[in-house]
């Protein structure tokens, strides 16, 4: 059932507006990454995160194939799909700076955003813990009887774990409206996917399941899109799961521990070739879409924003230590 | 049960029908008013929902959602596959956006399959995402030894959920709190886990018909004495009711307190007991070591009740040993009613207090 698809030239054609959302969406989420690299070098953000750079086309293709009103789990490198679901720079800044303003008051950081109204239920701390939460959402919208839609973000790590068997199983037994996506980039931390998985055809799997599944080149945002389109279109209609892969990179090390000692410099820099978002530029100057003046003005904008972003928490109140115990119980 | 018994017929008013009266009032078993609650709060809120291994037709393993399915359907009454992270996990997404379901983990020993769900997600969400998130969520699991199920199906593991911020536990010991607590559980906005004793659901006692709560976090003073305070839970609290008759004859006059809730506890009705008796045994079926006995004892001895302890706290709990398959060797590793009688007679010899003679 699995099949690998190059979307980008069978796909329907999207309008241009589309594309150009897409495209700063993208540079939206590569900016923010560079700033919380470039904070944390500073010593100004504190804990530790994980860089999605590299990987922007993976959240912002399969998002751009959700509804506002669908909703998304993430993972603890959540930061892309976060953005790309509508979430607030100013208030992840926050946040990521501990803020009381920031997403969880300061009490999460970067790897417990949520954002509720957005449809985001949040990144996780556990790999392979949002896989269960994402399929009983779907439980519930199909209890409400909603055409709502769940996208679910995992990694390469996650299908090493119990809890996605269980949750995979679950939504198929019961063809729950949710997208199981793997973000296959490589690595679960510094364990090669070949080493770490039984099979790399991560979606051979899905036959096991039932399920039909879907693997496609992860930096290219419009194959992301139109197989993430496909998946979408098929849970909110009733007909159950789909497994996609989106076979990436992370640019970046694991956390900011990371000396990337488990692979190579070349093998970083083959892939830095295959960058996402220089991929889209090069697809939308060719068609003449955008134009190298506008890659420069988009960039220049959300370098703008984020900027804004970055002063905004920086004047944020912290925590007050004497509401330390708010919020545990409802 | 197999699937040819499947009665369809007249199950709303089956737990109705199943009600005996005793002197007039209405009596149910545990396992009876648990499904009473379960069906009340189905018909009245859209939004509960039951699931969980083999609780449609099969009606659970202890029975407990028998029949349940017939009156309520089986999108109501949810059978899941074999995967306690799945119903758990799955539990939690659909409580996020608004559902109550109340899941039923076949045993206790098997919340440890499910621990990440509960420990690290439900019990947390709201804290960490800066409390935006209700996890309304229940889960119903039975605890305990005594029907020879031995070393992973008889844990006591409530001591472990306790632990957790953000999680709310709960141990009826009688059919009324059964009912009571599991509405409370249902309506409430947070993760609670009730766990329910094995060897009670068989039990009687008065169970109103039609709705009512018993608040989750206030304990109830089953008996009222003057000379030792034992705090109990579940199994605990009908054991040390019937050391108490026992110590009665001897002229020990015993209170005995049923914690009901272990997360919130109710530290008031704990320090105000030890202070008129200034004797406490702490009871329960939990492993001794680690258990939640320590906590209660700690709690005691930082309270204004040390300055009444006649007496040391003592704590009953489960041997240390996993809990053996052999009938002899199973009672012997939990406390008994003996136990009871022999601890709070240990602590009239060993009393302090002027003038107490036993």
């Amino acid at each position: 059932m699995s099949s690998v698809t190059q979307p980008s030239s069978t796909g329907a054609p999207l309008p241009p507006e589309r594309l150009k959302h897409m495209y700063r969406q993208m540079r939206r989420i590569r900016c923010f990454e560079e700033a919380v690299d470039r904070l944390f070098q500073q010593g100004l953000i504190w804990g530790t995160f994980h860089l999605y750079i590299g990987q922007e086309a993976s959240a912002v293709g399969a998002i751009e194939a959700l509804r506002s009103d669908d909703y998304i789990t993430s993972t603890h490198r959540g930061h892309g799909h976060c953005i790309a679901k509508g979430a607030s720079i100013p208030l992840m800044m926050a946040e990521l700076r501990g803020k009381e303003t920031g997403y969880c008051r300061g009490r999460g950081g970067s790897m417990h955003i949520a954002d509720l109204d957005t449809g985001n239920l949040g990144a996780n701390g556990i790999v392979g813990g949002g896989v269960p939460i994402a399929t009983g959402a779907a439980l519930a919208i199909k209890k409400r009887g909603w055409d709502r839609v769940v996208m679910c973000f995992f990694g390469d790590g996650a299908m090493q774990q119990g809890a996605f068997h269980e949750a995979v199983n679950f939504a198929s037994v019961f063809r729950l409206p949710v997208v199981f996506l793997c973000e296959n980039n490589q690595y679960a931390m510094s364990m090669p996917a070949e080493k770490g998985l039984g099979s790399t055809d991560v979606v051979a799997r899905a036959a096991a399941y039932g399920l039909p599944g879907v693997s496609v080149d992860g930096n290219d945002v419009l194959a992301v899109y139109e197989a993430a389109r496909e998946a979408v279109a098929r849970a909110r209609a009733g007909r159950g799961p789909t497994l996609l892969e989106t076979r990436t990179y992370r640019l970046r090390g694991h956390s900011k521990s990371d000396a990337n000692r488990y692979r190579t410099r070349e093998e970083i820099e083959r892939w830095r070739r295959r960058c996402p978002i220089m991929r889209f530029e090069r697809w939308l100057a060719e068609r003449g879409v955008m134009t190298p003046d506008d890659f420069e003005a988009v960039k220049a904008e959300v370098l703008e924003e984020v900027q804004a972003a970055i002063a905004f928490a920086e004047s944020e109140p912290d925590p007050d230590v004497g509401q330390l115990a708010e919020g545990v119980y409802a | 049960m197999g699937i040819g018994s499947a009665q369809p017929a007249g199950i709303a008013g089956a737990t109705a029908a199943a009600a005996g009266t005793r002197d007039g009032v209405r009596e149910l078993t545990y396992s009876q008013a648990i499904r009473e609650a379960l069906a009340e709060e189905l018909r009245r809120d859209e939004s509960v929902f039951l699931m969980g291994e083999d609780i449609g037709v099969y009606g659970g393993a202890f029975g407990v959602t028998l029949d349940l399915v017939h009156e309520f359907g089986p999108d109501k009454v949810i059978d899941t596959p074999l995967s306690e992270a799945a119903i758990v996990g799955a539990a939690t997404g659909a409580a996020m956006l608004g559902m109550r379901p109340v899941a039923e983990v076949q045993f206790s020993d098997f919340l440890t399959i499910a621990a990440d769900q509960l420990v690290n997600q439900a019990a947390k969400m709201r804290y960490m995402f800066g409390g935006k998130a209700k996890v309304p969520l229940v889960v119903r699991t039975p605890l305990g030894s005594g029907t020879g199920a031995a070393a992973q199906h008889s844990q006591s593991l409530e001591t472990w959920f306790m632990h957790i911020p953000g999680l709310k536990v709960v141990v009826p010991a009688t059919p009324y709190d059964a009912k009571g607590l599991l509405k409370s559980a249902i309506r409430d906005d947070n993760p609670v886990v009730f766990f329910e004793h094995k060897l009670l659901y068989r039990t009687k006692g008065h169970v109103p018909a039609g709705d009512y709560t018993v608040p989750i976090g206030q304990a109830a003073v089953r008996r009222e004495g003057a000379d030792v305070t034992v705090i109990a839970t579940s199994i605990m609290v009908p054991r040390s009711l019937a050391a108490a008759d026992t110590l009665a004859a001897e002229g020990i006059d015993v209170e005995v307190i049923d914690l009901r809730s272990l997360r919130p506890l109710d530290t008031e009705t704990i320090v105000s007991s030890v202070c008129k008796t200034g004797r406490v045994v702490v009871v329960h079926e939990a492993n001794r070591f680690g258990g939640f006995g320590g906590e209660i004892a700690a709690t005691i001895a930082e309270s204004e009740a040390f300055d009444f302890l006649d007496a040391p706290i003592l704590r009953l709990g489960g041997k240390d040993v996993p809990i053996p398959y052999n009938p002899e060797l199973e009672r012997a590793a939990v406390p008994q009613e003996a136990d009871i009688v022999a601890a709070c007679r240990r602590l009239m010899r060993e009393s302090r207090r002027s003038g107490v003679t036993v």
